[in-house]
Order: structure tokens, then C-alpha cells, then sequence
């Protein structure tokens, strides 16, 4: 047992962190602290430098132009992001798609999609769920039926995260229509902007416009954007969504988010006094740092185990269960510390100045509100013990 | 960054889950825990001659462990096995006989048994409350009070005593012998005692013991974690085992959804528990470990508490049985809370520095 960083990784940790203090813009750290909705340039422009230090593609090997990380470093980086206010990586095209085109793609596809991931060229979103099809995502109906060198898809994806920012898509469609519902599902590469697409916002109940149902009506896609073989998306949906989870807890953003709250219950009184001196609530915060102290641990042993075995278990599933559950805890917290001044409305204010609350708490409800998504997507938490079930207690 | 266990370590772990599961399984673990005087001596000796106290000393003090991971390794395997040695008592006293700079050859052979007495009935947790006091008298010291939950001082030789003097946490070296004991044993198995002292004679071992007191805490709640992360492992498992074969309503109700997710839940919270275990393992010695035992013995006394009741309550009648193992691994899960600090006490220690910062 040792649980220090090697002196290799507290270099590279000292690199990531020279890197975040020359490289990111303070518009763009003050924009993710003040927990706003982030606006497309934002994402862009940090992609973009990420792209040029080669950094974008974080779980890359070096022979895809990938820094070639380790878990523990991605790890380091990804704490030390959420350190500095960084924003998150969008992750459909550097997470998730690419891992998927170097599995599973053609050498063309490799050429075409890999580069144009890393320099930040191309926003991919995710066309996985379906209004009837959430949990249960293969049950998914949107068709791809051959006409020639084309497919011809119809249907509707939802919950379409930052599609509105996307010019390109990646979708799980039906191309067998008897069997199993495994056994008939495809991976198809769509461009957003193919006639026949349309995308349409959907309001979140914080008011913020995040995700996206989208349209296909008659979209002509060529077969060679078909990934992998037909019929065999669900295995490569099946990878995506088990590949690459080690950043699943939220740990970095977690240790942040718990500074806050202390942060602000120092400074927010009660009875006279500093709200963290009220026992009832500094115990709450008392419990949450323990159980994310634990979290830390229980993400590096899996890192560890990760990095011994090539690839992290199941037992990831855990992190997204508890990890979620630690933030949304937090952002809790931090929405009760305000008391009465988490109300405003962000965005609602009528007429006069008076500042409402301390600095960059304005969103702090919203960003409560927004944060119970994080136990539903992904895999719901409730799919995760199915999935722990199934793999891990043999019931 | 490395969570295998060292080629050493691992080798006490297997020596100590092998002697024990040839010498301490359920049936005679609880014949021996429940009648006086609730431990075997000839396990006690066995075990000291394999190492066990040894595993807990440094090697400048003769031993060859002392860390938190040695620490945790021998605790996790007594849990597993709810041993009811008094082994808290020999490391509690360990501590303390380091922080003198004081030989403890007779401890680490198991000639001596030591016992620490620190709890009052009035301040379970907290030396800095204690009322016990000693004054000086002639060469030595007397001292006055009543000791409550003092572990393994039913069979001990020496007692390591906390009291005041001069209004400071100090501690004494008492015999055992010379102080009024009222022995019992435990609802989860082993003995202790309560100790009375009137005018009792003692040693001065440490005068100004705060950081001692500290740190044996500290060891203390690392042993009661790393014991609690045992005894979890073993009562899952026997969930487990049970949800695949009871049978109702003609499946195994292991099949029941609303099981298997609460068996995930329970899953979630024991890899959570032995986190928090390595954390405060890697913590101890360091000015950490203090707050950190805080985090780790909070969190062992809410994950030990729902371990124990959900484990009986998945199983149904059967785990509320005597002859069923389970139920000694319940017991053992909810009482390590009420050792050295319980939730309430350790979340209060944790709020209070929130506060002092």
C-alpha cells in the first residue's frame, strides 16, 4: 500500500498546473465559476487551446495522437482542471466517439474523424436515447433502412446534450427489425446539417437550454458512415458506456464544490454567527467530506485496478452511484447556505443594483436543479445496480 | 501509487485468516467470547507467538510493523474472524509505550498483558474531560477515580491509566492487581472491565500525554475500522450466499429487484468503508491522523450500522438467531461504534475544527 503520487506524477501534476495558470483565459475560469450556462465560443475556445497542447483527447494512446495518459494521470488532469475552473471537455467527440472510431472505426474513418476530434475542428453529439427508449435503450426505434450506398434513417433521439452546438452526430439506429433488439441496433455517423435533421431545444428546469430532442425525417446518410458492422452497434454501445469511466465520480469537481460550501458558510452568518459554526449544518457538510474523502480513495483503487488490468471493471459503476450522489449533497448545501438569497432568478432581475448574495452565487439554485440530471444520465443510478447485479454479486 | 498489500503484509494477512479459521471458527468463537473470561488464553499465547503483537510495534521498539497498513492488516483478519482477543488493548498500549520511550519487549511476547483504562462515565471519548487525577505521593503517585469500558482489563497484568495531574492529560503505569475491577463480558462478544482507584499506586509514564492520547486514538480507531472493514466482508458474504439459495415465491429472492439494489447499496458503502480505512491507514503518525480517524470512524459507525441492520432485515428471522452467524457479525458492526468515538462524538470533532479554523 502507498497512496503518494510518484514523483513523475507530481511533475506531470506540476505541468498540468503551469499549463492551467499561462493557458486559461480568465473569462473563461470566471464564466464555469460563476456556474452559468457556458455559451459555445467558451467551449471552443477552450477546446481549441487544449487541441493545439494536445490535450483534447485525454484517454488517447500516442499512435492516435493521444498524450497517452495513464488513468492516475487523466486523473491529475482532470482535478486539477476542475482546481482551476476549467470547463468539462465536451465528451461525446473526445471521450467517447473517438475511443470508438480507434476500436471499431475503418482506416477512412480513423483518417477523417480522429484528427478533426482533437483540434476541437468538430462538436459531435450523442443520438442514443429515444423518447420511449431511456433505461431501456434498446428498445430504440429510430430506422436505417438501405437504399442503395445509403441509409435512410427516420425517427427522433432526445436528451441531445450541447446538440445545438454540434455539426456532427453519432447514432444508434435500428437496422433489424425482427430478433432480439440487440442484435438489430447499428452505429451511424450523421453531419447535423443533412436535410432532414432537425434539432429543437428542450427547456431544463432550471430554465437553461442544455439538451435537445432531434429529428430525422428521410436522412439520407452514406453507408460508409456505418461504424463497425451492421447489426452490431449494441456492442459497441455497450463499450462506449463502460469504456473510459474513470472520471465518472466527479471527484475533482466535488473537491471544489466542497470548498465553496465551506467558503460560504464562513462567510454567511446565522444567530450572529458564521453559518459553519451552526452544528446542524456543518455536520452535513462534516458527513459529505468524509464520505468524498472515502470517494477519492475508492476512485484511485480503481484507477489502479485500471491501470493493472487495461481496463477499469465494473465496479466503476459504484463511483458513478456515490460520486453523483456526493454532488448533488453538495450542491445542496451550498443552495441551502443562501438561504432566502437563492431565489433570484438569475436573469429575472426587474430594476435597481443591489448585489444578491456573495459572489458567483447566483446560480447556485440553478446549478441544484441542473445537477439532479447527473444520477439519471449516463445510466441511471438504478441501471448501475443492475448493472453491479449482474456483474458483481451473481444473483 | 500502489493498493496491493507488500509481499510481507500479505503473508500476516494469510498466516492470521489460517490460524484463525482453524482455531476461531463461529461455534468456538462464541463459546469462547461468551464465557469468562471471554477470550482463550491458549489462542492469546498461539497468537502472540505467531507475531500478532509484534505486527504492531515498530522495529526500533523490537517489533516488525507499527505502521497503519500493518495495523489494518491484523484488524481486518480478527474481524473477519470476530476474534474476541483483547489485541486493542495491547495496541492502545503500544502507543502509549512508545510515546514514553518506554521497553516493550514483555508486550510484543505476550508475556504481559497490557490494557489501557482512558473512558469515564461521564466523558466516554474525550481525555481533556476526564475527572480521574493523580497526585504525587513520596517517590511515586496515588491515584483516584472510576475507569468505564477499559478493554481487555478483565484478564490484563498492567494498566495503562489516564488521569490528570496538575489539570494535564498525563498517563500511569498501575499493576492491574492493585486496582479495584469489576469484569464483564460484552453483548458482541470478549471482556472488559470497570476500575476503581482509590489512593491506587502508579508510575508516571507520560506527563504531558495530550499527543500521545492523540495518537493511540487514533491507532485505535484505525484498528476498530480496518476490524469493522473485516467483519463487513464476511457478513456480505453471508448475504449473499443466502439471497442465492433462500427460495420464496419459487425463485431465489436474490432475484427480487428490490433486494439486489439495496445488496448494491450495501456493496457501494463497504468499498466506501475500506477506502476511508486506507485513508486513515496511510494518515496515521502524520499530523492528519487525528482528523482524519474523525472522517474514517464517522463514516465506519454510519456504514457498520446500516451493514448490521440491513443484513438482518434481507434475512429475514433467520439472522435474528443466535445459531446463525450473522447475528454475531451484526453485533460486533454496531457496537465497534461505541469504542473510542461513535459517529456523533467523531462528526462533532470533525464540525468542531470547521469551526476553530
Amino acid at each position: 500500500m502507498d497512496l503518494t503520487y510518484s514523483p513523475q506524477e507530481e511533475t506531470f501534476r506540476a505541468e498540468v498546473r503551469a499549463f492551467l495558470e499561462a493557458e486559461l483565459p480568465d473569462h473563461i475560469s470566471a464564466a464555469v465559476r460563476s456556474g452559468v450556462e457556458l455559451p459555445r465560443e467558451i467551449y471552443q475556445e477552450w477546446h481549441e487551446i487544449l487541441g493545439r497542447k494536445g490535450w483534447l483527447g485525454t484517454t488517447w494512446p500516442k499512435e492516435y495522437g493521444g498524450p497517452g495518459w495513464t488513468p492516475v494521470e487523466r486523473y491529475i488532469f482532470d482535478v486539477e482542471c476542475s482546481r482551476a475552473y476549467a470547463p468539462r471537455i465536451v465528451a461525446f467527440g473526445p471521450h467517447m466517439l473517438g475511443p470508438v472510431i480507434q476500436k471499431f472505426g475503418s482506416d477512412a474513418q480513423k483518417q477523417d474523424i480522429l484528427p478533426r476530434i482533437l483540434s476541437g475542428e468538430d462538436w459531435w453529439a450523442q443520438g442514443y436515447s429515444e423518447p420511449g427508449a431511456g433505461s431501456d435503450l434498446a428498445s430504440l426505434k429510430t430506422r436505417a433502412e438501405r437504399d442503395g450506398d445509403h441509409y435512410v434513417v427516420n425517427g427522433q433521439k432526445t436528451w441531445t446534450t450541447l446538440g445545438q452546438h454540434a455539426n456532427r452526430i453519432f447514432c444508434l439506429v435500428r437496422t433489424k427489425f425482427d430478433g432480439k433488439p440487440q442484435e438489430g441496433i447499428s452505429f451511424l455517423l450523421m453531419d447535423i446539417d443533412t436535410p432532414g435533421i432537425e434539432v429543437r431545444p428542450i427547456r431544463l428546469i432550471e430554465g437553461g437550454h442544455e439538451v435537445n430532442e432531434v429529428f430525422f425525417s428521410d436522412v439520407r446518410v452514406p453507408v460508409s458512415n456505418l461504424v463497425g458492422e451492421e447489426n452490431k452497434g449494441w456492442t459497441i454501445a455497450k463499450y462506449l458506456l463502460t469504456h473510459e469511466r474513470t472520471n465518472i465520480a466527479g471527484v475533482g469537481i466535488s473537491m471544489q464544490a466542497l470548498e465553496e460550501v465551506k467558503a460560504l458558510a464562513r462567510s454567511l452568518k446565522r444567530r450572529g454567527k458564521p453559518l459553519i459554526e451552526d452544528p446542524l449544518f456543518a455536520v452535513r457538510i462534516a458527513r459529505v467530506e468524509s464520505d468524498l474523502e472515502a470517494m477519492k480513495i475508492t476512485n484511485l483503487r480503481m484507477l489502479f485496478t485500471a491501470q493493472k488490468h487495461g481496463q477499469p471493471g465494473p465496479e466503476t459503476s459504484i463511483l458513478k452511484i456515490k460520486g453523483t450522489v456526493i454532488n448533488q449533497e453538495l450542491r445542496d448545501l451550498a443552495r441551502r447556505a443562501l438561504g432566502p438569497l437563492a431565489a433570484p432568478f438569475p436573469g429575472h432581475v426587474i430594476d435597481g443594483n443591489l448585489v444578491m448574495g456573495p459572489k458567483d452565487t447566483d446560480a447556485n439554485a440553478a446549478v441544484y436543479f441542473n445537477n439532479r440530471k447527473t444520477s439519471i444520465f449516463g445510466g441511471s443510478n438504478e441501471i448501475q445496480r443492475n448493472i453491479l447485479t449482474k456483474t458483481m454479486l451473481e444473483l | 501509487m500502489n493498493f496491493d498489500l507488500t509481499e510481507d503484509r500479505q503473508m500476516l494477512s494469510d498466516t492470521l485468516r489460517r490460524y484463525l479459521s482453524a482455531n476461531c471458527v463461529i461455534e468456538k468463537r462464541n463459546e469462547i467470547a461468551y464465557s469468562a473470561p471471554f477470550h482463550s488464553p491458549q489462542c492469546w499465547s498461539e497468537m502472540a507467538e505467531l507475531g500478532i503483537p509484534g505486527a504492531l510495534v515498530d522495529e526500533a521498539h523490537g517489533g516488525y510493523g507499527g505502521t497503519g497498513f500493518d495495523i489494518a492488516v491484523v484488524f481486518e483478519e480478527l474481524g473477519r474472524a470476530l476474534c474476541p482477543e483483547p489485541f486493542l488493548g495491547t495496541l492502545l498500549a503500544s502507543r502509549l509505550l512508545l510515546a514514553a520511550g518506554a521497553d516493550q519487549q514483555d508486550l510484543i511476547d505476550g508475556s504481559v498483558r497490557y490494557a489501557v483504562a482512558i473512558s469515564e462515565l461521564d466523558e466516554p471519548y474525550d481525555p481533556a474531560f476526564m475527572i480521574a487525577s493523580a497526585t504525587r505521593s513520596g517517590e511515586g503517585y496515588a491515584l483516584e477515580g472510576r475507569k468505564t469500558a477499559v478493554y481487555g482489563g478483565h484478564v490484563t497484568d498492567v494498566l495503562l491509566v489516564a488521569a490528570m495531574l496538575d489539570g494535564r492529560p498525563a498517563v500511569f503505569s498501575v499493576e492491574a492487581k492493585s486496582a479495584a475491577l469489576t469484569s464483564y463480558g460484552m453483548i458482541d462478544g470478549g471482556g472488559a472491565a470497570e476500575v476503581v482507584f482509590d489512593a491506587t499506586p502508579a508510575t508516571l509514564l507520560i506527563e504531558d500525554a495530550g499527543k500521545a492520547l492523540d495518537d493511540m486514538f487514533a491507532a485505535g480507531r484505525l484498528a476498530l475500522c480496518a476490524e469493522a472493514v473485516g467483519a463487513m466482508d464476511v457478513a456480505y458474504t453471508l448475504l449473499l450466499d443466502y439471497l442465492r439459495t433462500r427460495k420464496q415465491f419459487g425463485t431465489a429472492i436474490g432475484k427480487f429487484q428490490a433486494l439486489q439494489h439495496r445488496a448494491v447499496d450495501l456493496l457501494a458503502e463497504i468499498e466506501q468503508a475500506r477506502s476511508i480505512t486506507i485513508s486513515l491507514a496511510a494518515a496515521l503518525g502524520s499530523d492528519e491522523a487525528m482528523p482524519r480517524s474523525a472522517m474514517a470512524k464517522g463514516l465506519i459507525g454510519r456504514v457498520a450500522r446500516l451493514v448490521a441492520e440491513e443484513t438482518i432485515q434481507m434475512q429475514g428471522g433467520i439472522a435474528m438467531t443466535w445459531e446463525y452467524a450473522s447475528s454475531h457479525y451484526a453485533k460486533r458492526l454496531v457496537m465497534i461504534d461505541h469504542q473510542l468515538g461513535d459517529t456523533d462524538q467523531c462528526e462533532g470533532e470533525i464540525i468542531r475544527r470547521y469551526a476553530a479554523a
